[in-house]
């Protein structure tokens, strides 16, 4: 396959990307939750960090859904409703970024590893196995815990314990790659190792790149929900949808709308990067497609 | 192949050495201060001065770690700083809970994720199939801690089936393993579906099917404990992904195992504590893979070691 | 070494009849045994280093001090010490003994285990948090830096009689000795247990540890041999550790459990208050405790007065306590109201954000500033320093939240980096109850150093110089004292370094079947009961 075909592929890809009902129905999910992050200030009924005096009873209890408070309010009489809505900024937010991150950390190891092979391949995909046999959420507790967490390094947090698996994938591609003819010849030719590295082998490496960036997001999102509910990741007020439910679970069971509200939109947000992530694989990487 | 036992050992060794390097390294640059910890509120600074001396948390990081490895070669994972006792009891104490809870959770997700995949496999391309391939989507890409807690309220609080948490009884350990098994479930039902399919295209089952056998028998005798075997290298993984989550599952449940001695140790800087555990998790998950690379070429010989 | 006693003038002399014997509660039965439920697992019961409000009252029950207090109040008693002399200076205490003490390992108890147990608890190898109660003793700093074995102080006279020499005159003395930390331990049980005492602990207390399931539960059984006559009623007291209060309570509604001991999840609080017969079985009492923000006096703009005291009026305590369900009571100074001491006609800084705006406008900040807001990252302590953070935006001071673990707010606290502390979680609770412990170590000069727990580093020596004075009055009680002690906390409360925001309530909630009088249940100094004393009805 050359360059031009790998192109061509990719824009037929998405053509049938686009033929796909499930896919559909995730970038729906996806266009939805992005407007509403984007569209926050003036759809939000409220000021989300505004505590309202009368959005708690007069025990200091939170309001079921109703009016003005659609979706209730939580434990500070703030509405609900808004916070979410602003909420979804800082899921997805930390979830491009830490995910962009976690990309370039993994594709640049597993590159270098997979190209160059030698001692320092082997250095770096030791590395990786090691990175791999650490409890991921363990690392990334004791991390948030040793620097205070801002939604910049909760998002660095999240990277640094996710860059292993693209790392892993990148790495085994590229080592085929590498040994391919047309590789070979470039380097008779006489290219220089970063042309051969990004002319050559990147763009055959972007299929790949796009269906675990998708999918990563969804672990990121995950991964950073996690971290805000057990109180070690996003800071209040910012609302995030884990620390919405970091909290308000103590109330979970007299109010349940606050934690499952919020963790239905986590659910959802993961969903959708998933079946377009899943889809995406299926479409552009004849080599992983699912044998239907 | 001894040998090949033999170097993956001494690489998973190496593995946990680097990991407790790291974890020991994160925890030595931590700003917070064990000692104070320790100290107390009314300590003098001669007292915690004498303190650091005598945890050795006045040497450099170099003398301090290399005295850790140094125990840890002695089966010594040191003493808590505030439980006072050896972390190796604390961990001994609190690890066949999770061990439990991890061995449950596995069950939870193949009976039900295998089962989803089985079916799905028979009935391919059908609504059942669909259906259950979106459902295996939404398992994975739910949170647990939401999981858990969703569980907790239908069938805990509401129904009152089971108990709102704790430890002791098997009714205790349903909802917890629930949650891993619901959770892990989406993956095995995919692999399983893939695997199933191709099992079902192989010849030897064609042979079956025109012998006249019936269709059970032939899903169920022959097909099922060839499909079966990609599933298992999954299970060795499988155990690393349980060690991250044990601390928001334990939690949530009041389970008495290493991950709430974790978060416990976590909060107070108790910082022998921290690397126990975290040793322990990385053993389990090395252990797992390791496995994973050993078990399946003996039961499958199409697959080949490297 | 020489007997100093008889040379002495004694001034107080107290003594009891040879035999404990008190009022017992005439309705008390014995026998039968309840279940105690905690969320977080026990860390250890070694008198020497547990100082957790959940291992306190445990330890309590297993062990015994020279020193006690009558159940239910802040009243001292003799404990281990039959009775007491002091002499004329308040610098030497005699302490004679109690005779046919037996620990539970059947020895008796003898005046070297009393030296030996201080010796211990003030050694650098115990690492006991606890070590710094004992600095009056003579000879103390000998032991903290590690020159001396033994405290020079403390001398064994005879078997039933030790003498502790002070070095500085302590008001607070004898409710030192009535710390878990002073409590009496068999040297041999240590020396037996290797280090794990606190896994093995071997005392002199009305309750022995039976059983131990690490992270699930402890049985302690009655001690047969106590020796205070009577007593306990209980056989057995079981602890259920790993225990979220929500099924806690839940247990307790279905007869499994008498005490949830880490009282009633928020979310449950107006259900169970709601309902008159669950409200029956709650007793509420006061706490030695107050919830406070921190104002760093180092740190511009909280170096100016002024604006600490705009701060002060800026804060809607009665939200707050809104916020927290109505179980605490809004505070206008350092000390908790059921503490000795607490001035009762205080006003305080009154809520009012239009006049805080105007002093600080006066104080050269129209527009007010930027500052941050530590604060512990367990519920419902980010809640609040929300509502804090939203008080403050209405003055024009914008604080931004760092909710972090509780070691990192101690260390921030302590290094003097955090402008501002809300200390939930991490609030001053009385060791023992008297005046002077709200202040040393969180209002005074001594816990204004790097890593000490005076969070605001507020240090005024002529404030300090009356605290000493006070302290140095012989009898702990004495309404003079109690006078001065009154005036430091208005002094303080003048230089605003402290804002006090509420004093929590207790609430207990117990099983129907338990009995003995209200005020065990909310015992000041056994939280959340007193079992020694509590018995059950059937």
């Amino acid at each position: 396959m050359s360059d031009a075909a790998a192109i061509r592929g990719a824009s037929s890809a998405f053509r049938r990307l686009l033929r796909r009902k499930l896919a559909l129905l995730g970038l729906a999910l996806v266009v939805i939750i992005v407007g509403a992050a984007i569209l926050a200030p003036l759809i939000a009924p409220f000021d989300p960090f505004e505590q309202h005096f009368d959005g708690l009873t007069l025990v200091g209890e939170p309001l079921p859904p109703g009016a003005p408070y659609l979706l209730g309010t939580d434990l500070l009489g703030r509405d609900l409703l808004s916070r979410l809505l602003y909420g979804a900024r800082t899921s997805l937010i930390i979830g491009v970024m830490a995910n962009g991150i976690a990309l370039i950390i993994g594709t640049m190891i597993g590159l270098t590893a997979g190209y160059f092979q030698g001692w320092l391949g082997a250095i770096l995909m030791r590395f990786t196995d090691l990175m791999m046999a650490f409890p991921a959420l363990l690392l990334a507790i004791c991390l948030a815990a040793i620097f205070q967490p801002s939604i910049w390094i909760v998002a660095f947090v999240i990277a640094l314990v996710n860059w292993v698996q693209t790392a892993r994938v990148i790495y085994t591609e590229t080592s085929a790659l590498a040994a391919r003819d047309f590789i070979a010849a470039e380097r008779t030719l006489g290219a220089s190792t970063p042309r051969i590295l990004f002319r050559h082998i990147l763009p055959h490496l972007m299929p790949l790149i796009i269906v675990w960036g998708t999918l990563g997001i969804s672990t990121t999102v995950l991964l950073e929900a996690t971290l805000s509910y057990l109180g070690v990741g996003v800071q209040p007020p910012t609302p995030s949808w884990g620390n919405i439910i970091f909290e308000n679970q103590t109330y979970f069971q007299s109010a349940p709308w606050l934690v499952f509200i919020p963790g239905f939109a986590i659910l959802v947000l993961a969903l959708a990067f998933n079946l377009v992530g899943d889809a995406l694989r299926d479409v552009l990487d004849p080599t992983l497609r699912g044998s239907d | 192949m001894a040998a090949l036992i033999f170097r993956r050992l001494i690489q998973s060794a190496l593995i946990l050495l680097g990991v407790s390097f790291i974890t020991f390294f994160l925890l030595y640059v931590l700003p917070a201060d064990p000692v104070r910890q320790i100290a107390g509120r009314s300590a003098t600074p001669q007292t915690v001065a004498n303190i650091r001396e005598q945890l050795g948390l006045d040497q450099p990081f170099v003398v301090q770690y290399t005295r850790y490895l140094a125990g840890l070669f002695h089966g010594d994972m040191g003493r808590s700083y505030l439980q006072k006792t050896d972390v190796t009891t604390l961990i001994m104490a609190r690890l066949p809970a999770s061990l439990l809870l991890m061995a449950a959770g596995i069950a939870a997700e193949l009976l039900i994720g295998l089962s989803m995949g089985v079916i799905a496999a028979i009935w391919r391309g059908r609504a059942v199939d669909n259906s259950l391939m979106m459902t295996s989507f939404i398992t994975v890409s739910a949170p647990q801690f939401v999981v858990a807690l969703l569980l907790l309220y239908v069938f805990a609080v509401k129904l009152g089936w089971f108990p709102i948490g704790g430890y002791g009884t098997p009714a205790h350990l349903v909802l917890p393993a629930l949650t891993l098994g619901i959770l892990g479930s989406g993956w095995y039902a995919r692999i399983m579906r893939s695997s199933m399919i191709e099992v079902l295209r192989a010849d030897f089952i064609r042979t079956a099917r025109a012998k006249g056998l019936a269709r059970s028998r032939v899903i169920l005798r022959h097909a099922l404990p060839n499909a079966i075997l990609p599933v298992i290298a999954m299970i060795g993984i499988d155990i690393g992904i349980f060690m991250g989550g044990i601390v928001v599952v334990e939690g949530v449940f009041g389970w008495p195992g290493i991950g709430q001695l974790a978060w416990q140790a976590i909060q107070r800087i108790d910082i022998p504590i921290i690397m126990g555990v975290t040793l322990v998790s990385a053993c389990a998950i090395v252990l797992g893979n390791l496995l994973a690379d050993l078990v399946v070429p003996l039961i499958d010989p199409r697959i080949r070691i490297r | 070494m020489k007997k100093l006693l008889v040379s002495t003038a004694l001034i107080a002399a107290l003594a009891l009849p040879a035999f404990a014997q008190e009022a017992l509660d005439p309705d008390a039965k014995s026998g039968g045994g309840i279940v105690i439920t905690y969320k977080d697992d026990v860390a250890t019961l070694d008198p020497a280093i547990g100082y957790d409000w959940q291992n306190w009252s445990m330890i309590k029950s297993l062990f015994d001090g020279l020193m006690d207090y009558t159940p239910g109040t802040t009243e001292l008693r003799p404990g281990l010490a039959e009775s007491y002399d002091v002499s004329a200076d308040g610098m030497t205490f005699t302490f004679h003994l109690r005779q046919g003490v037996k620990f539970h390992n059947g020895r008796e108890m003898t005046a070297d285990d009393v030296k030996y147990s201080l010796d211990r608890v003030t050694s650098p190898a115990t690492q006991s948090p606890g070590a710094g109660f004992f600095g009056a003793i003579a000879g103390y700093d000998a032991m903290a830096d590690g020159s001396a074995t033994s405290l020079a102080g403390v001398t064994v006279i005879d078997p039933a009689t030790v003498e502790i020499k002070l070095s500085r005159p302590d008001a607070t003395f004898l409710h030192v000795m009535a710390l878990n930390f002073a409590s009496v331990v068999p040297k041999e049980a240590v020396e037996a247990a290797n280090g794990d005492f606190g896994k093995m602990p071997v005392g002199t207390g009305a309750f022995k540890l039976a059983e131990w399931t690490i992270g699930q539960k402890l049985v302690f059984a009655k001690n047969p041999d106590y020796w205070r006559a009577g007593l306990p009623y209980l056989d057995t007291v079981t602890f259920e550790v790993g225990q979220e209060p929500v099924v806690a309570l839940l247990r307790l509604q279905n007869g499994e459990v008498d005490v949830p001991g880490d009282g009633i999840p928020p979310a449950k609080f107006q259900e169970v208050m709601g309902d008159p017969a669950q409200a029956a079985m709650v007793v509420e009492g006061g706490q030695l405790q107050t919830g406070y923000i921190t104002l760093n006096v180092k740190t511009p703009p909280f170096d100016n007065v002024e604006v600490r005291r705009a701060i002060n009026m800026a804060i809607n305590k009665d939200r707050i306590v809104q916020i927290i369900n109505g179980r605490a009571v809004p505070a206008n100074q350092p000390l908790p109201p059921s503490m000795p001491g607490y001035t009762t006609d205080h006003a305080g800084y009154a809520f009012n954000p239009d006049e805080a705006k105007k002093m600080l406008a006066e104080a050269g900040l129209p527009d007010g500033f930027e500052t941050e807001l530590y604060v512990m990252n367990t519920d419902p302590n980010p809640r609040i320093a929300q509502a804090i953070q939203q008080d403050l935006a209405a003055i024009g001071v914008k604080a931004s939240i760092q909710s972090i673990a509780q070691a990192n707010v101690i260390e921030a606290g302590g290094a003097g980096t955090a402008p501002m502390i809300w200390s939930g979680g991490m609030a001053w609770i009385a060791d023992f109850p008297d005046p002077s412990n709200f202040y040393g170590p969180i209002l005074g000069c001594s816990g204004a150093v790097d890593g000490g727990w005076n969070w605001s580093k507020f240090c005024d020596p002529a404030i300090d110089a009356e605290a000493t004075a006070a302290d140095s009055m012989i009898d702990p009680a004495a309404p003079e004292r109690m006078k001065m002690w009154s005036d430091v906390y208005m002094k303080v409360m003048e230089q605003a370094p402290w804002v006090p925001v509420f004093n929590e309530q207790r609430y207990t909630m117990k099983s129907a079947r338990m009995g003995g009088a209200d005020n065990l249940y909310v015992d000041p100094v056994s939280i959340p009961v007193n079992y020694d004393y509590v018995y059950v009805k059937e």
